[in-house]
Parts: C-alpha cells; structure tokens; sequence
C-alpha cells in the first residue's frame, strides 16, 4: 500500500493533498490515506475519487490539539499496520515536519519536496534543492520510502476511475513524552499569517523599485482592485518597509496564484523559488534584462511609479 | 542557560545557479559564500536568550575548515565558542549531520558543558533536507519544535510562535530541547568592530566525528529547464495600462 497523510481544511481535502495523492499513484495502485484529528467519513468520498480505497482515522483527544510527535507516532502505526511500501505527506511545513519524525522513528532516509519518480524498482526520485532553483536525483533506497510532495510541482488530477473508499479508525497508542512538545494555542488572523497571500488568485508584488515604506500606495490600490493579495521581495521585509508575512520566497511563502504582478523586483532565485508556480506572470520593471522580465510570460517596461497608477486608472474607468 | 546554534556554510547565489563539471554540487568558485536567513535569525535568538539569562552561546557548523569564516561571523555578533566539526558536508546526508552534531553535545555535557537549547535553521538553504533538526532531537531523546519565529523561556519551558495552517501557532516543549527556527521573527545584529576583533582571537574548537557518513543519496544535480516561452512585451510606461487591463480581463481576473 502506499500510504498519504491528508491535510483537510473545513470541509476540502487541501490542494496540496490533492496534489501528493495525484503523486502517489505513480508509485503503485492501492492507495490509502490517514486523517488525523478529525472524521474522515466527511472525506471519504474526496479521497476515493483520487483512487483511495481506505482512510484510516485517527481521532482522541491526545491528537485534538498539534503534537508533531503523536502524530508521527500514528503515521508509524499506519504503515506498520499495513505493511505500506511508501507514505507520503506534502512539502508543507506540517508536512515535512511529521514525515521527518516518522523516518527517524522508523530509522529510514526521507526525501523532501520530491517532484518525480525517476524510476520504481530501485526506487529514485527528483527532489527540489536551493529552493526549487535546482533539482537533485536522489537514490531513496530505505523501505519504507518516505517522501514529502513539492506544492504545485504537478496538477492535482482524480483518478480515471473512483474507487469506493471505506473509513476505519485506527487505534495509537500513545507515549506521554511523545505530548512533550506540542501546540497549546493558535492565534487566528488576517495580521498574524500569510493564508491570504497563498490562497489568493491574484498576487501582486512588490520590490526595491517601491523605493520606501511610503511607495506601496498604488500596488495596494491595485490589490484592491483586483480583489487579490500583496506579496514583496526580501528586500523589502530587510529593510523594515513591509512585514514578513507578505515575503514571498525561499525562506517566505510560496505561491501560486493564477496572476503574479511582480513590479520593481529584480527575481533573485530565492524570489523566483516562490512565485515560478504562477500561472501567468506580468513583470512591471525598468530594466527589461532583469531575471524576473526575461523568466516572465508578460511584461512592461517601465517605472511602477507611472505604469501603476495608471493600471488602477483604466480599471477604474472601465468598471465606470 | 548555554545555547548551542548550528550553522552551515552555503554557496551565496543570487543570478543563475552553475554545477561542476561532474554534476554533484553547485559550483560556488564565482559566487561567494554565506549562511541562510534562517540561521542568521537562530544566531540571533540564541544570543537574545544567553544575554537573558546569564548564559553564553557556542556555534557549531559541520563542514570543511572554510567555514571557519562563518563561524566567525557569528563570534563576531555575540557567540563566544565555537567548534568545527570537520566533514566533507557533500558526503553527509542529514542523519550524518545530525549524528556528527549530537556526539559533540553529549562529548561536551561529558565535560560539564550542557545545553539546554540547541537551535538550527529549520531548513538547509542548499539541500533542503528539512528533517536535521528533527534528527538531532531524537538523537539526543529532546522534544524539538520547528519553524520558530520567535521564542521565549518560560521557567523551565520553551515557547516558540510559528506559522501554522490556520494562523499563529505557540508551542511549547520542556527544556532541555531543540528548535529550528526561520526568518521573520527576529532582525539579525550586525558585527561590532570590538565584536569582530573579538572573534578573531576565539580558539576554535575541531572535532573529527567518529563513525563514517551513510550518505545523502544524491546521484546528480540537474537543472530545471528555462521557462519555455518567449516573454510578449505589452509596451513600455503608462501607455501598456490598456493592454494590461486587456490582458487581466482575458485571464478572467478582472470581472
């Protein structure tokens, strides 16, 4: 079997699951997933759909909250359960985190942010380095393989045909030092964390062309406009003009809306490792060789300071 | 308290990456080298919570002796010890890393030097193993706590705040524990003169780790092909507003 730990959110299979369960099954056909802390009937009919045949639920109070560990610790129930050959999570930093627990726990290698099956038998698979800038082929020869899915390496496509997924609650038995470290609240809010910003369609950026703290003016408007999210560069979060939380890049948040707006950013790889899942890219910059012009699908040549406003003009006019 | 903060000497690429010639790591000879932002913060943190607490901080980094220049630049903003365990880091994989790591703090808590904190960068900014840290806890039977922000003690707790899915997560583990940390949270001082004359005088500490690397797995490094489109241009200044609301309205984002 080849095991996927699903991430849900309200009453969806997140995308990035989605996305590792269309990965999954080009490393074989019986597919399961684990859910944790919450039902999985609600989802049964989701996972089925991407060819999963059983959910094992993981539910009790030691896993209501967040324990890295406990839930490593059920991961490793899962697969020593079912014999799995392979569990898989997403390259999300929930992800990665429980899937590195599992591999220490059950004394194996784990390959992060992996984008392609290079071959099956042995197993070997291409994984994002540097942020996404290269890729490295890496021999995952320990069993079970354990590996997270880079976010938006592929499209998450259902199963040809669906499969009747059927939900069994899976019993773990919980060691306390396992609690130790765990997560005892969680602050909800727009000012607090960078959903917004990863879940938007539409993103517009913003870098060192801004000039100042006080040069956001337009792109915001723009924002506005477009109903869309505004994320910066490095140098911007660096030099105190805007918060982190609105930093898309390697050590940001990575996006990939349906539009990226970057304006008066240059496109360092560590930027570029952040927004190259963008479905369309329209690059506003004066320098028409800068990496982010010549990487993007559109772009206009020129100050963000004029083409901007501008932009937010015509849109103005146009909705009257 | 003593904090122990693991750094690793990265290549610094900004423009395009190059490979050697046989393909298995980045060819750093015209770019410089650096740590990344993630542990430039840890370094930070850790100086924060021995300046609070009386206590002192020691760096510590896996590589060859040319990291040495790293180790120092963080003397020079406020570690006072620090100890190069000397490796060819290519042929590490992370448990390598980790294991190379836990054997120099349980050889130093032998010698009454213990830590009640061991932070790391949450994520390598070459490999990108994200698991070290996780390994490091478990080598030395530690909780850890990952992708910190920022963090605080708590009597004898650590409390971190990190990005969850659904807003800020606080967390908490009992010292002593390990905890990755990434940028965000905290600015990264710059050296003193007094600093980094300072560490230039501290003796650093090298160790040879005792059992041979399993490896990475790494077979080759490739790189992913150029975007295959050519770039349309949709003019130059103000005059491209019209084309570019022509063009948002044909990706259907502006309705």
């Amino acid at each position: 079997m080849i095991l996927v730990l699903v991430e849900t959110l309200g009453d969806e299979v997140v995308e990035v699951s989605r996305e590792a369960l269309t990965f999954a099954r080009e490393l074989g056909d019986d597919l399961g997933a684990i859910v944790i802390g919450g039902q999985a009937a609600p989802f049964a009919e989701q996972l089925g759909g991407y060819g999963v045949r059983e959910v094992l639920e993981v539910t009790g109070d030691p896993f209501s909250a967040y324990a890295p560990a406990v839930w490593a610790a059920a991961v490793q129930t899962a697969v020593q359960q079912t014999g799995a050959s392979a569990v898989l999570a997403t390259g999300t930093p929930r992800g990665n985190e429980i899937l590195a627990h599992v591999a220490c726990r059950l004394g194996v290698a784990m390959a992060a942010n992996v984008v392609a099956v290079d071959s099956r038998q042995p197993l070997q698979v291409s994984r994002q380095v540097l942020g996404g800038a290269a890729m490295e082929e890496m021999s995952l020869d320990t069993s079970p393989a354990v590996l997270s899915v880079a976010g938006h390496a592929l499209e998450a496509q259902p199963a040809a045909e669906a499969t009747a997924c059927s939900v069994r609650a899976l019993e773990v038995t919980v060691d306390e030092r396992d609690l130790a470290a765990r997560v005892v609240r969680t602050e909800v809010g727009e000012s607090a964390d960078s959903g917004t910003l990863k879940s938007a369609k539409v993103v517009i950026g913003a870098g060192r062309g801004a000039g100042g703290p006080d040069g956001f003016n337009d792109v915001l408007e723009l924002t506005e406009l477009l109903n869309g999210a505004l994320g910066v560069s490095r140098v911007v979060t660096s030099l105190g003009w805007r918060p982190h939380r609105e930093q898309v890049g390697q050590t940001g948040s990575k996006i990939a809306p349906d539009v990226y707006i970057p304006c008066g950013i240059s496109g360092a790889i560590q930027h570029w490792a952040g927004c190259s899942s963008a479905k369309a890219i329209l690059a506003i910059n004066t320098d028409a060789d800068a990496p982010m012009v010549t990487k993007a699908h559109y772009a206009v040549i020129g100050d963000m300071h004029e083409v901007v406003p501008a932009i937010n003009a015509e849109i103005r006019r146009r909705k009257g | 308290m003593d904090v122990l903060v693991c750094i690793k000497r990265v290549p610094e690429i900004a423009g395009a990456v190059t490979l050697t010639d046989d393909s298995m790591a980045v060819d750093a000879r015209h770019v410089g080298y650096t740590v990344s932002p993630h542990e430039e913060c840890a370094v930070e943190l850790a100086v924060q919570v021995a300046k609070a607490t009386d206590g002192s901080v020691t760096v510590l980094s896996v590589g060859t002796d040319d990291a040495i220049q790293q180790l120092r630049d963080a003397l020079a903003v406020g570690c006072s010890a620090a100890v190069l365990v000397e490796a060819d880091a290519d042929r590490y994989g992370p448990a390598d890393v980790a294991a190379a790591v836990a054997e120099v703090v349980t050889a130093h808590e032998s010698q009454g030097r213990s830590y009640g904190l061991v932070l790391l960068g949450n994520d390598a900014a070459d490999t990108g193993d994200f698991q070290v840290g996780i390994r490091l806890a478990y080598a030395l039977g530690r909780p850890v706590l990952t992708g910190a922000a920022t963090l605080e003690l708590e009597g004898d707790r650590v409390v971190t705040r990190a990005e969850g899915p659904e807003g800020t997560e606080v967390s908490e583990a009992p010292l002593p524990a390990v905890v990755t940390v990434v940028e965000g949270g905290v600015e990264p001082r710059y050296p003193s003169v007094p600093g980094r004359m300072k560490a230039k005088r501290v003796q650093v500490e090298t160790v040879t780790p005792t059992s041979s690397p399993t490896g990475s797995g790494r077979m080759r490094l490739k790189l992913p092909p150029p975007p295959a489109s050519e770039v349309e241009v949709l003019g130059k200044g103000a005059d491209a507003a019209p084309a570019v609301v022509d063009l948002l309205e044909r990706l259907g984002v502006l309705r």
